[in-house]
Order: C-alpha cells, then sequence, then structure tokens
C-alpha cells in the first residue's frame, strides 16, 4: 500500500462527555483509503461511543470528524450514510422478523428509483426498480454466501450468520468505507475464518474497513493497521506486529484483567 | 386587582390538589415507565368511595378520606398485581393498550353502577365562606388545601427518608442490582403503582365534594395528570407538585381573562408546546445504540 | 390466489343490495364499513409504521368537518370586521377537500408531533386531538359547536338525467365498498413498496433502519399524511351519511373503538383492520339484539382488548395465519437460537 494513499476518514481532536462523565477525552486517528483499519482496547475506552459519533448517532462535544473532506459534525445518520460511510451493530444486526431477502432489500432503499406516485399508481419505473433492487439483493446474498436462507426469518438464524446479514446489509448501502462493531463477538473459531475471508472480499473490492473487536488474533490478522483507545485517548498505533510488542497497550490490557492470546 | 389576587387563590386551592394528582402519576409513569390511563379512572374512584361512604353509609367525612385513599391504595395494588405484572418486560405498546382497556372497562362500570347522574356529597363545613378582606374561599377548600399539602408532605418523606423509598428509588434506577441487593421487586412495582393510585384517589377524594362526581371526571383529571408530569420532569416529585401550581395557575388566569371556554385546553396546550419545544424525551431511541 | 378470492369477495359484497332489503342491515353495513376505512388508515401508522397514535380521530372528524361546511358553506369573523367566508360546493368536491385537509393536517401535526417519541408521542397525540374536539365546542361561529351542523347535502354526481344520488342506503353502501376498496388497494401498494419497506423498518429497529439511509422524519410524516387523508375521507363519507356532525365525533373513545378494531384484527396486516372492524362493527349490534347495556357492551370490549393483548398479541389474523402455516415463527424461535448462543459461549 503506498504512502501516498489519499486519507479517507479523519478524526481530529474528538472529545465526548455527558454530564461530567468523559467517554472520550482526545481522540485523534486517520484511516487510508483501502486500508483495513482495527480500533482496539480494553472495555469502557470508548469505542462504541466512537462509533457513534463518527456516523451521526451520538454528538460529540468538540473536535471534528471528516469523511472525504464532508465535515461529519451535525449531519443525521442516513445522511451520512448516504455518504457512503455505513456502519454495523454490534447488537440486533438484523430486522428480525423479516426474511433475510427483505432484510437486503430493505438495505437497497437508497438504490431505489421510484417515487410515491410511481408506487401508487404501480407505473412501469416502479415495477423495473423493484425488479433491479431484488436482482441486486441477490447478487449481494450471493456475494456473502447466505443465497440458500434467503427466505428464512432474520431472526431465527444462527447469531454468526445474522452477523453476516448485518454486513449484507451495510454493503447494500453501497458504501465506500465500512465501520464494523465488534462483527465476530459470539462467533466460533470456523465462522470467524469465514467472515475474515469475507472481509478480504470486501476489501479487494474497493470498500476501505474500520472494525472495533475485541479477538485479538482476528484483529492481527486481518487488520493493515492497529489503533489503539483507552480511557478515551489513543495511546498507539501501528502495524499488528509493533502494537503486540508495545509496552503502554499490553499495560493497558494486563491492568485490566486477563487479555485473551 | 381584587380579581387578579381572587384567581391566585384559587389558583393556589387548586394546585395543592394538582400536585396530588400529578405526584401520583410521575411515580407512576415517571418511575415505572408505565402510561397509566387507569389515573383518572382511580381519581373517579376516590370520589365514588366517597360518595358511598358518606351519603350512603353515613361515615364521618374525615375517616371517609383516609378510607377512600386506602381503597385506592388497594385497587392500585390489584390492577398492578393482575394485569401489569406479567408484562414486565412488554414493550410500551403493549402496556399502553392493556391500561387503556382497564380504563375503559373501570369508566363503564362506574358507568354503570351509577349511571350518569352527577351526585353531590354533603360536607360538614359551614356553608358561608372564609372572607379574608376582599379575597373569599370556602371552608371545603382551605380544607382541601390543607389536607393536600399534608400528603405531599408525607409522600416526600415515604419517598426520601424511609427504607421503601429508598427500596423504589433503588429499584427503578438500576433494577438488576436491586434485586441482587435483596431488594423485592415485585413488591416494589406494586407498592409503587398502588401509591401513586391511591394519591389519584385521595385527590378524588378531596375533590368530589367540591364539585360534583361523574363517571367521566377521571378523564380531565388523567390529561391534567400527564401535563403537569411533563412539565415536571418524569420521576421528579418535586417538579410535579411546582407544575401542579403552574397549572393551576395556568388555567385561572387563562380562565379568567382569555375565554373560560378553553380553559381545559390550557392542559393539552401546556403538553404540547413543552414537548415541542424540548423534543429529546427520554424514550428516544427504542434501541440502545451499540 | 389470495388476489382472487379478494376480488370474489368484493363480487359477493357488492351483490349484497340486490338480495338483502333489510335497511338497517344495509345501515350496519355502512358504518360498519366506514369505520373499516378509518381503521385500515391507522393501520398503516400504527400497525406498518410501529406509531402508536391515540389522535386519529381528529383526522376523521377533521375530514367530516372539513366535507360538512365546504358543501354548506360557511363565514367567520377572524378579526371584528373582516369574514372569510366560502359558497355551498358540491358534495363530490367538498369530499376532495375533505381528504386534502385532513392530509395536510396530517403533514402539520406529524412534523410536530415526531419531534417527540415513545410516550411522549402517545401523549402529544392525545392531545392535540383534544385541543381540536375543544376548538370544535367552542369556535361556535365555525361549527356551531354543540348545536351541530345540520342538513349536509347528501352526494350527488352528474346532473339531470344522469344524475347519480347517494341519498339511499343501497347506493350509499356500494360508494363506501368501492371507496373502501380503493383504499385498501392504496395502502397495499404502499406497504408493499420500497416506502413500505421503509416504515416497516422503522418500526422493526429504527436505527438499523438509519444506518442504511432510511429518513426516519420523513417516512413518519408520510405515513401520517396518507394515514390522515384515508381517515379524512372516512370522515367525509360519513358527513354526507348521517347528515349530522357534532363536537362529540372527536371524542377519545372513538379513537380507542379505531385501536382495539386494528389491535384485535392484527396490526401490520392487510386484512387486519377489516376483520376488526367487522368483528366491532357487528358485536355492539349483538350486544343490542341480546338487550345487553351499552355500558356493559364497553366493557365487554375492554376485556376483550386486554384479553387479546396477551393471548393473541398479534391479532387474530396472524394467529389464524400461523395455525394454517405452521411455520416456525421468528418469536417461538428467538428461545432456541439464544439457547443455542449462550451454549456456544
Amino acid at each position: 500500500m503506498s504512502a501516498s494513499a489519499e486519507t479517507i476518514l479523519s478524526i481530529e481532536h474528538v472529545a465526548v462527555n455527558f454530564g461530567g462523565l468523559v467517554a472520550i477525552s482526545d481522540m485523534t486517528f486517520d484511516v487510508k483509503r483501502g486500508e483495513i483499519v482495527g480500533l482496539i482496547g480494553p472495555n469502557g475506552a470508548g469505542k462504541t461511543t466512537a462509533f457513534n459519533v463518527i456516523t451521526g448517532f451520538q454528538r460529540q462535544t468538540s473536535g471534528e470528524v471528516l469523511y472525504r473532506s464532508h465535515r461529519l459534525t451535525g449531519m443525521k445518520p442516513h445522511e451520512i450514510a448516504k455518504l457512503g460511510l455505513v456502519r454495523t451493530f454490534q447488537r440486533t444486526s438484523v430486522f428480525k422478523e423479516r426474511s433475510v431477502f427483505e432484510n437486503v432489500l430493505t438495505g437497497l432503499h437508497c438504490s431505489g428509483r421510484s417515487s410515491l406516485w410511481d408506487t401508487l399508481l404501480q407505473s412501469r419505473r416502479e415495477r423495473s426498480s423493484e425488479h433491479e433492487l431484488a436482482d441486486a439483493a441477490n447478487e449481494i446474498l450471493r456475494f456473502i454466501g447466505l443465497e440458500r436462507r434467503a427466505g428464512e426469518a432474520a431472526g431465527i438464524l444462527p447469531y454468526g450468520e445474522q452477523r453476516l446479514i448485518g454486513v449484507a446489509l451495510a454493503l447494500a448501502v453501497k458504501p465506500t468505507m465500512l465501520l464494523l462493531d465488534e462483527p465476530v463477538s459470539g462467533m466460533n473459531h470456523a465462522e470467524t475464518a469465514r467472515f475474515v475471508k469475507l472481509l478480504e472480499k470486501i476489501s479487494a473490492s474497493g470498500v476501505t474497513i474500520l472494525l472495533v473487536e475485541h479477538d485479538m488474533p482476528m484483529v492481527m490478522q486481518v487488520c493493515n493497521r492497529i489503533v489503539v483507545l483507552n480511557y478515551g485517548r489513543i495511546i498507539a498505533e501501528g502495524a499488528p506486529s509493533e502494537i503486540q510488542s508495545n509496552p503502554e497497550v499490553i499495560r493497558a490490557y494486563l491492568g485490566q484483567g486477563k487479555k485473551r492470546a | 386587582m381584587d380579581e387578579l389576587f381572587q384567581h391566585f387563590l384559587n389558583a393556589i386551592i387548586l394546585g395543592g390538589t394538582y400536585a396530588l394528582l400529578g405526584i401520583g402519576l410521575t411515580l407512576i409513569f415517571g418511575i415505572m415507565r408505565v402510561v397509566n390511563f387507569t389515573h383518572g379512572e382511580l381519581y373517579a374512584f376516590g370520589a365514588y368511595c366517597m360518595y358511598a361512604l358518606v351519603m350512603i353509609f353515613h361515615v364521618n367525612f374525615f375517616v371517609a378520606l383516609a378510607l377512600a385513599m386506602a381503597m385506592g391504595i388497594l385497587m392500585g395494588a390489584a390492577i398492578e398485581m393482575l394485569l401489569l405484572n406479567r408484562l414486565r418486560g412488554a414493550d410500551i405498546d403493549t402496556t399502553m393498550l392493556v391500561m387503556i382497556g382497564a380504563w375503559i372497562v373501570m369508566q363503564n362500570t362506574e358507568q354503570f353502577i351509577w349511571s350518569g347522574v352527577a351526585l353531590s356529597i354533603n360536607s360538614p363545613f359551614p356553608a358561608n365562606p372564609l372572607v379574608l378582606g376582599p379575597l373569599s374561599v370556602s371552608w371545603n377548600r382551605v380544607y382541601v388545601f390543607v389536607i393536600a399539602l399534608a400528603l405531599i408532605g408525607a409522600t416526600y418523606y415515604l419517598v426520601n427518608r424511609t427504607r421503601l423509598g429508598k427500596a423504589m428509588r433503588a429499584t427503578f434506577q438500576d433494577r438488576d442490582t436491586a434485586a441482587l441487593m435483596g431488594i423485592r421487586i415485585d413488591r416494589i412495582h406494586t407498592a409503587t403503582f398502588a401509591l401513586g393510585s391511591g394519591l389519584a384517589a385521595a385527590a378524588g377524594a378531596l375533590l368530589g365534594p367540591v364539585f360534583v362526581v361523574t363517571p367521566t371526571m377521571g378523564d380531565l383529571a388523567a390529561s391534567k395528570a400527564f401535563a403537569i408530569v411533563i412539565l415536571g420532569g418524569l420521576g421528579n416529585i418535586t417538579g410535579a407538585t411546582l407544575g401542579g401550581f403552574i397549572l393551576a395557575f395556568v388555567e385561572e388566569l387563562g380562565a379568567g381573562y382569555i375565554s373560560s371556554g378553553y380553559r381545559d385546553a390550557m392542559g393539552f396546550l401546556l403538553i404540547i408546546l413543552i414537548l415541542l419545544m424540548r423534543p429529546t424525551g427520554l424514550f428516544a431511541q427504542k434501541e440502545r445504540i451499540g | 390466489m389470495s388476489r382472487y378470492l379478494g376480488w370474489l369477495l368484493v363480487a359477493f359484497l357488492g351483490s349484497v343490495p340486490l338480495w338483502m332489503q333489510d335497511f338497517y342491515f344495509l345501515h350496519v353495513l355502512i358504518t360498519t364499513g366506514i369505520f373499516i376505512i378509518a381503521a385500515m388508515s391507522l393501520n398503516l401508522l400504527l400497525g406498518y409504521t410501529g406509531q402508536l397514535s391515540l389522535g386519529h380521530v381528529a383526522f376523521f372528524g377533521i375530514g367530516a368537518y372539513t366535507s360538512a361546511l365546504v358543501s354548506l358553506g360557511f363565514q367567520v369573523h377572524v378579526l371584528p370586521d373582516f369574514t372569510i367566508g366560502l359558497a355551498p360546493k358540491p358534495a363530490w368536491f367538498a369530499m376532495l377537500a375533505a381528504v386534502a385537509v385532513a392530509g395536510l393536517t396530517g403533514y402539520a401535526i406529524g412534523k410536530l408531533s415526531f419531534r417527540v417519541r415513545g410516550a411522549y408521542f402517545v401523549i402529544v397525540s392525545i392531545s392535540f386531538a383534544e385541543v381540536v374536539r375543544l376548538v370544535a365546542v367552542n369556535w361556535v361561529e365555525l361549527t356551531q359547536g354543540p348545536m351541530a351542523l345540520n342538513n349536509i347535502p347528501a352526494l350527488t354526481l352528474g346532473s339531470g338525467p344522469f344524475e347519480l344520488s347517494f341519498l339511499r342506503k343501497p347506493e350509499f353502501y356500494l360508494l363506501v365498498l368501492a371507496a373502501a376498496v380503493v383504499c385498501y388497494i392504496v395502502i397495499a401498494r404502499l406497504v408493499n413498496s420500497r416506502a413500505g419497506r421503509a416504515m416497516i423498518a422503522l418500526r422493526e429497529n429504527e436505527s438499523l433502519a438509519t444506518s442504511v439511509g432510511i429518513d426516519v422524519t420523513h417516512y413518519l410524516v408520510l405515513a401520517t399524511v396518507v394515514s390522515a387523508a384515508i381517515a379524512g375521507m372516512a370522515g367525509a363519507l360519513y358527513a354526507h351519511y348521517i347528515r349530522i356532525v357534532d363536537p362529540d365525533i372527536f371524542l377519545f373513545i372513538y379513537t380507542v373503538t379505531m385501536v382495539i378494531m386494528v389491535i384485535t384484527g392484527g396490526k401490520g396486516t392487510l386484512a387486519g383492520p377489516i376483520v376488526g372492524g367487522a368483528l366491532f362493527g357487528f358485536v355492539p349490534e349483538i350486544l343490542r339484539a341480546m338487550e345487553i347495556e351499552p355500558e356493559l357492551q364497553w366493557v365487554v370490549y375492554g376485556v376483550l382488548m386486554i384479553l387479546v393483548v396477551y393471548f393473541l398479541p398479534r391479532g387474530i389474523v396472524p394467529a389464524i395465519g400461523g395455525y394454517f402455516s405452521g411455520r416456525k415463527t421468528a418469536e417461538t424461535a428467538d428461545a432456541s437460537s439464544t439457547a443455542a448462543e449462550t451454549m456456544q459461549k
């Protein structure tokens, strides 16, 4: 990866406090186009808050987030998603009551072309748009490897597959960057390996990835670069091998309890 | 000017009972997060109990008040145990619908038993009002005000200084921890709902003799209670107290100087205005982010 | 398959005036039909979009009053010596105006109300409806207050030898049936479209919906506008059928009736409000035939609602559907999948 790859996401001195509680004290880091970056840190370090702030679900107290030179402050989450910066959720990542196919179709919302009148009059544009969306949904399901589950209710699928649907939803929005919130938590060894392959496939298709994870082997394997967050600030940044031997990082984890090997 | 003072006086007196209604609901809506559509019915229930006790069974007026409140507490406990208990984990829509059903059943039962005729309750106070210079107020209302204040004070004491009150506050702040500390969650829920209902019944028992008793009297009371709770902040007893007085003032002055027909609309307009200016409701997100 | 059944049902219902001569029964069908249209509209907002709006009767009533006032004509003083007035217009125009005004009100109220959510939203919706009712009671110059608007003209189309008058029950019944079919089609098309998927997504998981780029407020307001417009249509039909409109039309109890219809029938399904509406259209008649007091009728409804919420939480239609298909639903499987999860960890 070239040193002159452009910066796609820039977080500058973001701080988040609510009523005396400091969730993030001063966070600054970049993500370059095409990277797979891992954001790690002990529990309570502020990782999910960081995601919420970046994607507009929470307002930062100070600091700035820039995505492809757009200032994200004050933008609503759906507007940020439309810019191409899409996140997944750690819990409930799917619409449980709807089928897998309907889930992905919902995710393709922004790709639809028809207006309300088209819908009410069932115009040709409506019908062709719906066809396109259905085709796109099937395409995404094939990419993820879940085409056989298309008709089943998302909520009854095994947890690992629900996570995959969550990623499918995010891919449906045609992102240029994906923020994955603990994507493999709760997955077993085989599911995690499958997921890593999927991540590499997504990255190869040109999507930049920032992920939060606790599964260290997975992070070390898949990420180009790692950023470590503790007590609301970045304490280290670098390649996986550098981070593994960084004394500050080790201290941060050991101080918190068992380090997962 | 005298008219203004008279309005002020009326408002203060009315505010006391409104505060009672509001405190009762803020405990239930604010702390338990139940949109209690039966609150108005407990108010009416208290008034009807008062009527039955005083006019039919000829119980002493003051004893009847205590009994009516006690019956309100029991009724509240019954509702909580029968209906709300099994809905503990359900979403807010389901609970609301059940409470609406309960409201329909209660009001129509009352209508069936007592018919729609307005009933009056005799009070033992002299008919001549207490006169203070240019202002006058009926003895009945003075009594209502005093008792209301006493009950407000007692509630404060209960919630802030007793073990039960502490257990209540703990349960609704962090249920799991409270359970781990040995607090019987079920009992606390029942007690809180019963207390809130008891206060509503007391308000009804106090105001029943002042106005008349009708089956639909609870509806207006309920809407005012909601306005007060929103005004004062959910779960905030001090806020509910202040809110009760503020609503009374807004109504009195609005009715006196703007239009008496729209008096009852004041509460609703207040709700709308406040919620629109401070849109960050506490239930803003259904799903916790992350 | 179900589409053909649907049209068959419509054809059957359309044939009713041919063989049913009992005008009282037709009257019950008409009022039930009007309530079903109102219930369908509420279902869009409550069932599909998941917003417990308890002010719905306001749209129904606004539709009724608008249609009545436009067809009767009115004049009001907005300033001491400045009046605004409208000459009487034909009923069909009045009804279209009613739909438009109700829709606009839906837009305004939607835009304002959705700034708050959850229980606060419920309270705001009730409050709006109550304010509208009090305006109807007190603004006597416009609405005649409790004295009601009388002699609302019946709907007539065309003129001379081609005049079609909806004065008698059989004709009005067919009008209501036609209106119900149109509303059903509109709602069906909407919920099965991209916009419908967005609304359902909002109901299921708002944050997730937002994260895929769905503009929550936009779709909430859209659902409200369409819902309000259809309710306004139902109100207009009511006004030109009963031909008297008074402020009691805005009573909270009517919203409750609509809510009961939607919930018991099955919220979030197309057939739900029809089943619920039919049930609560006919049950009062049955109870009345059994000479049960109106108050006790309401007690029955209240109990019924509580029972449905407890035992058939999704309503009658999904319960029947689930019984026939026997498909593992997401709810029952939730238990098994969470069990599997905990075993994995």
